[in-house]
């Protein structure tokens, strides 16, 4: 019924099937757009990362397909692993384990707390998450750097610097601070449709605070918590923010997937096997993205 | 209180402390440096002065490169809203085979279609069409990004408003475009306004896209732009990088303000908004 009266609507005077093609028209500047300049590109990476492609030089002009060489060449080389197994590591830490679990304490203890404790602490987190990646960068070199740097002062620790000595560790602080926001928004959203009368009864019938968190709370929210992993796991994953920090020095120790894919195309100039790493990236992409959508409809 | 309670509302404060600090600390800088003579980049007590400002103002990259940053936020936030919302009205109010399918397609696709992954491909298309170092490129390829997860938000506030609205508009002879414009659209401007806020501050955050489209330094949007500020010495110049980062973030800590002042947060299937 709602459907009949809908293509009704949009009919207008046009009687028949004028409502198909108008309704087709709208939404073809739309369509078209996302796919010059979206799906095309992905496509795109499938045919160049079967290629020998460079920025300059013979290649660049004619350009051999060399197959499945350049997939072959990533999976052996150790460049690539060490970058993927960085990014697996920066991931699990500082988004699976790192902004989950303070996202889940953030908004478990300010669910109770006074007013000005909570606005106070949302805003700071908040600006974290908000604030443009370039200016955060800077704020991190400022904070973690040899000279002057805020934590040396803080720590008694002059000279040292940390984003030399511990660049993967401050790697995953530093995106701690930067996306806490988007996990403690969702939990505290999340907390609020767990019934209060299921964790009164938990307390009646004698359950510690920790036991109703463990029986009652975690259960109730398990859809979210793995809808918010799976996310901030994607976001993650494809953060260019690293870059802007330290370029992948020292010596690469600090180059993630999307840093690296960067190094090997622009200044690296080899586009064909770029394009191969960036494939696998989107396959990962995808697994990630598909999982996703499961526990949507799952939960739909 | 029984000594549990005092332990655990001193746990509470502990907790708060630490993550005030934790949260805080890097972001002192931001606020220090701009008003410091000649800053370093520790964080000291500022002198107060406005010279920095005034050097910035007559780089000549700096405050052209934040009007930049306006024209590309503002041309892709247009063309986004304007065909998400075409797009999301014949979604919700036409019955297209596999509607929905073709929904959550172009939105699974633009979460999995990053800069990061396609920066290769993106920087050879706007090669091949002639479109590097143009704003329309880069407005086209942020456009395109940013178009799937709009017209999910968008079609969602147009679902939920009554049809008999748009009937009554249709007894009075309007046409599609009329029903869209004058019932349709003023019906939904929470939906506009989150959207559009949200192309902005994503534009104007973005670094990689102008990073790997543009070559030449003036048409360079603050993104790019504020990692250039260098001395004569070629190390970095602290006190523009310092005071061109305050304000290149005051739009974005106001827009954000705007939102959530006048429409609250929403959720939209984890969306950045």
């Amino acid at each position: 019924m709602a459907h009949q009266t809908a293509q009704r609507s949009l009919a207008g005077d046009v009687p028949g099937g004028g409502d198909r093609r108008q309704g087709l028209a709208f939404v073809v500047p739309a369509l078209l757009l996302v796919t010059v300049f979206l799906i095309l590109p992905a496509l795109w990476t499938l045919y160049l990362g079967l290629t020998d492609y460079r920025l300059t030089g013979v290649q660049a002009a004619h350009p051999k397909v060399v197959g499945t060489a350049n997939y072959t060449h990533a999976l052996g080389d150790k460049d690539f692993r060490d970058a993927l197994g960085r990014t697996l590591l920066f991931v699990l830490g500082s988004a699976i384990i790192g902004q989950n679990v303070l996202g889940f304490l953030l908004a478990w203890t300010l669910r109770s707390a006074r007013r000005w404790a909570r606005a106070l602490v949302e805003t700071l987190v908040l600006l974290a998450w908000i604030l443009p990646g370039v200016v955060v960068a800077w704020l991190w070199i400022a904070f973690l750097k040899d000279q002057g740097g805020t934590l040396n002062a803080i720590l008694h620790t002059p000279g040292r610097d940390w984003w030399f000595d511990h660049p993967m560790g401050s790697l995953i602080v530093f995106n701690v601070w930067r996306g806490t926001a988007f996990s403690m928004m969702l939990f505290t959203a999340a907390l609020s449709s767990v019934p209060p009368s299921q964790l009164e009864s938990a307390r009646l019938a004698g359950a510690s605070g920790w036991q109703q968190l463990r029986d009652v709370v975690l259960p109730g929210i398990r859809g979210h918590i793995l809808t918010n992993t799976l996310l901030i796991s994607l976001w993650t994953f494809n953060d260019f923010t690293p870059y802007l920090i330290t370029k992948g020095e020292p010596h690469g120790a600090s180059a993630v997937l999307p840093v690296y894919i960067y190094l090997t195309a622009l200044p690296g100039e080899r586009l064909g096997f770029a394009s191969a790493i960036s494939l696998i990236m989107l396959v990962i992409n995808l697994l990630l993205a598909l999982a996703y959508i499961r526990i949507l409809r799952r939960r739909a | 209180m029984s000594p549990v309670q005092v332990v655990r509302r001193i746990g509470f404060y502990v907790f708060v402390a630490l993550v005030t600090a934790f949260f805080a600390l890097p972001m002192l800088w931001l606020v220090t440096a701009p008003f410091t003579r000649n800053p370093t980049l520790s964080v000291s007590w500022p002198d107060f002065t406005l010279g920095n400002f005034k050097h910035l103002t007559d780089d000549p990259n700096a405050l052209p490169s934040l009007y930049n940053s306006a024209v590309l936020s503002l041309w892709t936030m247009l063309i986004t809203v304007a065909a998400a919302a075409l797009a999301a009205y014949a979604l919700s109010r036409v019955r297209v085979p596999g509607r929905d399918g073709i929904l959550y397609l172009l939105l699974l696709l633009s979460s999995v279609i990053t800069g990061t992954s396609a920066m290769v491909p993106i920087f050879q298309l706007m090669f091949k069409l002639h479109l590097l170092d143009k704003d329309i490129g880069v407005i086209l390829v942020m456009t395109g990004g940013l178009l799937p997860a709009a017209i999910f938000i968008l079609k969602d506030f147009m679902d939920t408003m009554p049809k008999s609205y748009e009937e009554s508009a249709r007894v009075f002879g309007a046409n599609s475009f009329q029903v869209l414009g004058h019932v349709v659209l003023p019906n939904v401007r929470p939906g506009l306004a989150t959207i559009a806020v949200w192309a902005m501050v994503n534009v104007w955050g973005n670094f990689l896209m102008p990073f790997l489209l543009y070559r030449t330094p003036e048409k360079q949007p603050a993104a790019v732009t504020l990692n250039n500020f260098y001395t004569e010495g070629g190390q970095p110049n602290l006190a523009l990088i310092s005071t061109f980062s305050l304000l290149y973030s005051i739009p974005v800590v106001i827009m954000f303000l705007f939102v959530s002042r006048r429409y609250g947060f929403r959720f939209h299937g984890g969306i950045k908004a």
